[in-house]
């Protein structure tokens, strides 16, 4: 019992109690937090509904819904315990449970744990909805469900306790990842590519033409995503102060020179600037600029957003083209490589030595060679265990329930075979 | 009793029916549809996926007719649905055995 008692005495946050909470923190985390659930609540549902054909609209929104909930009720049950709990370098403890231990006066910092826990949860939240994009139009809803839990469980839980909990390993040497470059979108990218090689493609891909269905729902989609951004960056201050001031400004400066970079790479290579290009572009931007979010100036996040619309551009170029991979939504090529992209670029221009291409600086110990090699420590370690981890729940969630569904499902549509359902009754 | 099928350039309905209403043509039945001819498609690109589009849009305009009245109906269509461009379409004229009035069940010439 003593034992016990002890354990959980030594799980509270260190030393902060009521005192600490700060109201100008909390009030805008609780605002993040929304602004990060909006962001998958109806944003990249929106996003990705209007990127698939009609007759499968639904099952794109019914899949980012039912992930919401269903990460929803396993972060509460043990992932936050995980994810945050002290354990070890690779995993959390047992001591947040049920969420048994976080009491309404439980503080994080200077915020209640509560909201902490709540914003966290967003981001394991949308990190497996954005893997819907690589499996879209095919995957069976009830193997899609399984694959999740399991996915989320045993990639992203432990993934996030590496980078973003004090006793995790990449935390511990001192590896950039502000918003989730690794934790978010290298996990969610590398898992697509799996994802999309594994199920392989969609029937008629690459001859057959699948173009949106509806571009302004995308359109509008993205639009969110870019609002809800300035959660997710900002928001990863932990703090309404000026560290989270200059997420903000560098998120949007990425945002804007990722999509200017790829319309110009588009109108370059194929005649024409498309609007699915400029907001791609954005996209692009804001994925790379998050783990850099943190530790960069505005000077940083325009190199890193321009080369962020070059690169991701030339990405999806080569697996459509090249490849022929049917990662049907491009998650690998603008949120994998973005990630990973930015996840590198993180260690360079948080110099503080670049003129105006400065950072905030290095952490105590450490120049740009040293950061770097913590940089590319975490983007392979993360990348090689998603993939791992992504085959090996792919196989075994295909021996529970199968993956895809069948050629003639898959031709009627998944709303109407898996939700008995129509998108459209015009 | 004929039956007109014309296949036109949509932007062209309005054109075509107030040229039937001169010649006193009353009432169609209009649909959209999707076709090609000898007109060649567009190709859109989303994300470097390139798709040839070549089922266009167009419309279908079906009249039912008196024998008198066909040459001109068809003579109507197909100058204001002129373009000159390829993609024009087509009118393609039936025989109709007959046609009934729902509402007062007249048949034959007086139903047209």
């Amino acid at each position: 019992m003593r034992t016990i008692v002890l354990a959980l005495l030594a799980l509270l946050p260190a030393a902060a109690t009521a005192q600490d909470l700060n109201s100008g923190d909390t009030a805008w985390m609780i605002t993040a937090t929304a602004l990060v659930l909006f962001m998958t609540l109806p944003g990249l549902a929106l996003f990705y509904g209007g990127l698939v054909r009609t007759k499968n609209v639904l099952s794109v929104l019914a899949q980012c819904f039912a992930i919401t909930c269903l990460v929803s009720v396993l972060w509460v049950l043990y992932l936050y315990s995980f994810a945050f709990a002290e354990g070890g370098p690779w995993i959390g403890g047992a001591g947040k449970l049920f969420m048994a231990s976080v009491a309404e006066a439980a503080v994080s910092g200077t915020i209640p744990e509560t909201v902490f826990a709540m914003f966290q949860l967003t981001f394991a939240i949308i990190t497996p909805a954005l893997v819907v994009g690589a499996f879209a139009e095919r995957m069976k809803f009830s193997a899609m469900l399984l694959f999740t839990a399991l996915w989320v469980t045993v990639v992203y839980a432990p993934v996030c306790h590496w980078v973003w909990a004090s006793d995790g390993w990449l935390f511990k040497k001192g590896l950039l990842d502000f918003a989730g470059g690794t934790v978010v979108h290298t996990t969610c990218g590398i898992a697509a590519l799996v994802c999309a090689v594994r199920l392989k493609s969609r029937n008629g891909f690459p001859t057959t033409a699948m173009p949106p269905h509806n571009m302004t729902m995308t359109v509008t989609g993205a639009g969110m995503l870019w609002v809800g951004w300035f959660g997710f960056n900002a928001g990863s201050a932990l703090a309404a102060n000026g560290n989270a001031g200059m997420a903000m400004l560098v998120t949007h400066v990425s945002a804007a020179a990722g999509a200017l970079a790829w319309m110009a790479m588009e109108w370059f290579k194929y005649g024409k600037p498309s609007v699915l290009g400029i907001v791609t572009g954005i996209i692009a931007g804001l994925a790379t600029i998050t783990p850099a979010s943190g530790y960069v100036g505005p000077g940083g996040a325009l190199v890193i957003g321009l080369l962020a619309g070059i690169l991701c551009f030339i990405a999806t170029s080569f697996m459509k083209r090249v490849l022929k991979v049917d990662d049907s939504l491009d998650v690998f090529p603008v949120h994998g490589v973005g990630g990973m992209l930015g996840t590198l670029l993180a260690g360079v221009f948080a110099s503080a030595a670049l003129g105006g291409f400065s950072g905030q600086g290095y952490a105590k110990g450490m120049d740009m060679r040293t950061q770097l090699g913590v940089q590319l420590t975490g983007i392979l370690a993360v990348a090689v265990y998603t993939a791992i981890g992504t085959a090996v729940l792919l196989k075994l969630t295909d021996l529970i329930a199968g993956l895809r569904v069948s050629g003639e499902a898959e031709t009627a549509g998944l709303d109407q075979t898996q939700h008995n359902e129509r998108g459209y009754d015009l | 009793m004929k039956m007109l099928i014309a296949v036109i350039k949509p932007f062209k309905l309005d054109a075509v029916r107030e040229a039937l209403q001169d010649v006193g043509v009353q009432g169609m039945t209009v649909t959209e549809v999707r076709g090609f001819g000898r007109q060649k498609g567009h190709t859109e690109l989303y994300r470097g996926a390139e798709y040839v589009v070549d089922l266009l849009p167009k419309i279908k305009i079906e009249l039912a007719l008196d024998d008198a009245q066909v040459d001109k109906a068809v003579d109507a269509i197909a100058k204001s649905a002129k373009t000159g461009q390829i993609g024009d379409g087509k009118i393609f004229v039936y025989d109709l055995k007959e046609t009934v009035r729902i509402r007062t069940g007249e048949t034959g010439k007086e139903a047209v």
